[in-house]
C-alpha cells in the first residue's frame, strides 16, 4: 500500500501531469508577492530593522473577552516576568501588558482591553531619557537599551500609558531572550525577539488560541497587511489621541 | 557643641544617608515606599527641593554683583558657597536615588539633548565651574575687573538652570499635574523663596557660632525681602490652579489636590499655605518680625512649607492617576488603574538618603566658612551702610 502511494506520482495520466504542471507554474509566478512578504517579516539575522515595516497591533475590545487574562499570562510567560511574594506584588512587580476594565459613565457600556506600551511614533518616554536608553527602533518597536539605562524613571513620568515598570529586586530565572535588570526601566517590547523571527507578540498568538481573535500584529506600513486593512475598513481610535503620539497600537470599539 | 562636634554630627546623618542609600541599592527599591505606581518618592522630594533652593540662594550675591546693592555685596561669597552646597547636597541625594547609581559615567557621557534631564545634567555642571569662577574672582581682588562678569554670568545662568527644574514637571505632558508653563517661572520664584530662606537661617547661626556681629539693618533688608518672595510664591500657586479650575478637564485633579481626603489635600492647605505662606507673612511684617527667633522661625516656616510643596508636586502629581479613558470609569484593573488615587508612604531609609543630603550641604558650609574666607568678620549696621540706620522694619 505504502508502495502505491510512494510511487503515485509515475501513475498520473498526461493530462494531469500537465494540468498540475500549469498550476505549479502559475503559483510560481503569483507566489513572488506572497513569498517575499513572507521572508522580509522573517528578517534576516544581522540585517538592520528597517523604516519599511511599523508594527502594530489593533485590538479588538468587542472580542476580548472579560476575565479573559490569557494575553497577560502569555506575556509573563514568554518574557520571565514572575509574581513576588510582596504584599504589594501588583504595584512592584513589571507589568508589560495588563488587563482594564472600562465601563462609559453616560451609557453604561462596558468593555474590556488589554493595555500596554503604545509604541508610540513620538515617544514621550524616548524623549525625556536622559542617556537615550528608551529609544525607538526604525520599525517603530520602542524599547530599553538596559547598558544604559541608569534608572532615573524619568520616562516612567513621562508615559501617559503608565507602560513602564522599573525592577525593584534582584531577578532569576530570566529568559534568553528578553534579558532584564535590576535597577532598570522596561517595558512590552512587543516580543521583538519573535517578530524578528517573523512571528507575532506573545499576547497576539494566545488570544487568537483561545479563539478570541482580539489582536492583530503586523505591519501597518504594508497595505496589503491584514492589519492595515481592517484599519482601513473599520474606524479605530488611540488611546489619548489628543497628544499626537501617533500609537502603533490601535483599539476598536473604545 | 564646637566646630568638630558639628562637624561629627553631620558626618552621623551622612553616613546613615550612605547606609539608607547601601540598602537599598542592595535590595533593590521594594524595600522603599516607591512602587510603579510612584516612581519618584521621598528622595526626590528632598532633591529637588535642594537644587531649587541651591539656585535661590546665589540671589543674594546677585543682587549685590549684578544690581549694584552695595549692602549685599560682602554676603556674595557666603552666598555662593551655600549655593553651591545646596546643590551638592541634592545631587547626591538625585544621584543615589538612581537605580544604577554606579551609572553616573553614562549619565555623564551620553546625552539626549531632546531631554530636560540630560540638560539638567550639563546646568548642574556648569553651575558649579561659573559659581566656583565667581567666587574666586570675589576672593581674588586682583581679579576684580572680572567680578562683574562672573556675577552677570551666574546670574543668568541660574536662572536658566531653575528654569530647567521646572521643565524637569512642566513638559511632562502625559500627567494632570504637570505640563503646564508656569512650572518653570513658579520654580525660579520658589527657589527665590527657599534659598533666602535658607540663607537667613545659614547667616544667623554663622554669626551666633563665630560670635560676629550680624546688625538689624540686613537682616531686615532680607526678612522684607523674603516676605516679597513668599508672597510671589503665593500668587504663582494661585494662577497655576485658577487656571487648573477653568479648565474641566483639571477638575479632577484640582479636586484631588484641594478638596480631597489625601495627605496631600492637608500638606498643601496646612503645609504649603498656611505654614509656608501665611504665618511667614504674618510674622514677616508685624511688629514680631522685629525679633530675631520669629525672623528665623519666619524662614524655617517657608522651608517647611517647600517641602509640603514639593511633596504635593512631585508625589501628588504622581498620586493622581492619569486620564486614559475621558468619559469613562475603569472598573478593573490589575494595576490600580480604577483606584482613587495612588497611596505612597516614605519609608526610613528614603528619609535618611534625604537628610544625608541636607548634612552633605550643612557639612559643606560649615567646613567652607573655617578653612575659606567666606564670612566677613562683621555685618554690624555701621559695617554694612555708615548712611543707613536701620530704621526699615
Amino acid at each position: 500500500m505504502s508502495d502505491l502511494e510512494t510511487n503515485a506520482p509515475e501513475k498520473i495520466g498526461r493530462r494531469k501531469f500537465l494540468t498540475a504542471s500549469a498550476a505549479t507554474a502559475a503559483g510560481a509566478a503569483i507566489a513572488p508577492g506572497v513569498l517575499l512578504h513572507t521572508v522580509a517579516e522573517a528578517k534576516p539575522a544581522g540585517q538592520a530593522v528597517s523604516s519599511k515595516n511599523r508594527w502594530g497591533m489593533l485590538i479588538d475590545t468587542n472580542k476580548c473577552s472579560k476575565g479573559c487574562n490569557a494575553c497577560v499570562s502569555a506575556c509573563n510567560e514568554e518574557n520571565g516576568l514572575e509574581k513576588s511574594d510582596h504584599p504589594n506584588s501588583n504595584e512592584i512587580d513589571a507589568q508589560w501588558i495588563r488587563k482594564v476594565e472600562l465601563k462609559d459613565k453616560s451609557t453604561g457600556h462596558s468593555v474590556s482591553l488589554p493595555l500596554m506600551c503604545q509604541h508610540c511614533e513620538h515617544p514621550p518616554c524616548v524623549d525625556v531619557c536622559p542617556t537615550g536608553a528608551s529609544m525607538k527602533r526604525e520599525d517603530g518597536i520602542v524599547l530599553v537599551d538596559k547598558h544604559i539605562c541608569i534608572g532615573c524613571r524619568y520616562c516612567m513620568m513621562a508615559c501617559p500609558y503608565k507602560a513602564r515598570s522599573f525592577v525593584h529586586e534582584e531577578l532569576f530565572n530570566q529568559k534568553d531572550h528578553a534579558p532584564r535588570g535590576k535597577g532598570t526601566v522596561e517595558s512590552c517590547t512587543m516580543c521583538v525577539h519573535r517578530v524578528d523571527e517573523g512571528e507575532s507578540p506573545a499576547c497576539v498568538e494566545a488570544c487568537n488560541a483561545d479563539g478570541h481573535k482580539a489582536m492583530y500584529f503586523g505591519d501597518l506600513k504594508d497595505e496589503n497587511s491584514e492589519i492595515s486593512q481592517q484599519l482601513r475598513k473599520y474606524p479605530s481610535t488611540q488611546i489619548r489621541a489628543d497628544l499626537g503620539l501617533n500609537t502603533g497600537v490601535r483599539y476598536r470599539g473604545i | 557643641m564646637g566646630f568638630y562636634g558639628l562637624l561629627a554630627f553631620l558626618c552621623a546623618f551622612i553616613l546613615a544617608g550612605l547606609g539608607a542609600t547601601y540598602y537599598m541599592e542592595h535590595n533593590g527599591h521594594w524595600v522603599t515606599g516607591m512602587n510603579n505606581q510612584i516612581a519618584w518618592g521621598m528622595p526626590h522630594v528632598f532633591a529637588v527641593f535642594l537644587i531649587v533652593a541651591a539656585s535661590g540662594a546665589l540671589n543674594v550675591a546677585s543682587i549685590g554683583t549684578v544690581f549694584g546693592k552695595k549692602m549685599y555685596q560682602p554676603l556674595g561669597r557666603l552666598s555662593s558657597l551655600v549655593a553651591l552646597a545646596l546643590l551638592a547636597g541634592g545631587l547626591v541625594v538625585l544621584l543615589l536615588d538612581l537605580g544604577r547609581p554606579d551609572r553616573l559615567i553614562v549619565a555623564m557621557t551620553k546625552y539626549n539633548f531632546k531631554s530636560i534631564f540630560a540638560w539638567n545634567i550639563i546646568l548642574y555642571t556648569g553651575f558649579f565651574a561659573i559659581t566656583g569662577i565667581y567666587i574666586w574672582m570675589m576672593m581674588d581682588r586682583s581679579m576684580k575687573k572680572f567680578y562683574r562678569p562672573a556675577g552677570i554670568a551666574a546670574f543668568i545662568w541660574r536662572l536658566i538652570l531653575t528654569t530647567g527644574t521646572g521643565s524637569i514637571f512642566g513638559f511632562l505632558v502625559a500627567r494632570q499635574g504637570y505640563d503646564a508653563a508656569i512650572m518653570a517661572p513658579m520654580f525660579i520664584i520658589m527657589s527665590f523663596s527657599f534659598g533666602l530662606a535658607f540663607f537667613i537661617l545659614v547667616t544667623m547661626a554663622t554669626y551666633k557660632w563665630t560670635d560676629r556681629p550680624l546688625g538689624d539693618a540686613i537682616l531686615y533688608r532680607l526678612k522684607n525681602l523674603l516676605g516679597v518672595f513668599v508672597a510671589a510664591v503665593m500668587y504663582f500657586v494661585l494662577a497655576y490652579h485658577l487656571t487648573n479650575l477653568y479648565a474641566t478637564e483639571h477638575h479632577g485633579v484640582e479636586a484631588f489636590i484641594l478638596t480631597g481626603d489625601s495627605i496631600h489635600t492637608k500638606l498643601f492647605w496646612i503645609g504649603q499655605i498656611l505654614l509656608g505662606g501665611i504665618a511667614p507673612l504674618v510674622i514677616l511684617y508685624s511688629n514680631l518680625g522685629k525679633s530675631r527667633t520669629w525672623i528665623a522661625i519666619s524662614s524655617l516656616l517657608v522651608i517647611i512649607g517647600g517641602m509640603a510643596q514639593m511633596y504635593v508636586i512631585i508625589i501628588g502629581g504622581q498620586a493622581y492617576p492619569l486620564q486614559m479613558f475621558p468619559g469613562m470609569e475603569v472598573v478593573s484593573s490589575t494595576f490600580s488603574d480604577a483606584a482613587a488615587y495612588h497611596a505612597y508612604t516614605p519609608s526610613l531609609p528614603e528619609i535618611l538618603l534625604g537628610l544625608g543630603g541636607v548634612a552633605i550641604t550643612i557639612f559643606m558650609i560649615v567646613f567652607g566658612c573655617k578653612v575659606l574666607n567666606f564670612l566677613p568678620a562683621s555685618l554690624a549696621d555701621e559695617a554694612v551702610d555708615p548712611h543707613s540706620a536701620a530704621t526699615d522694619k
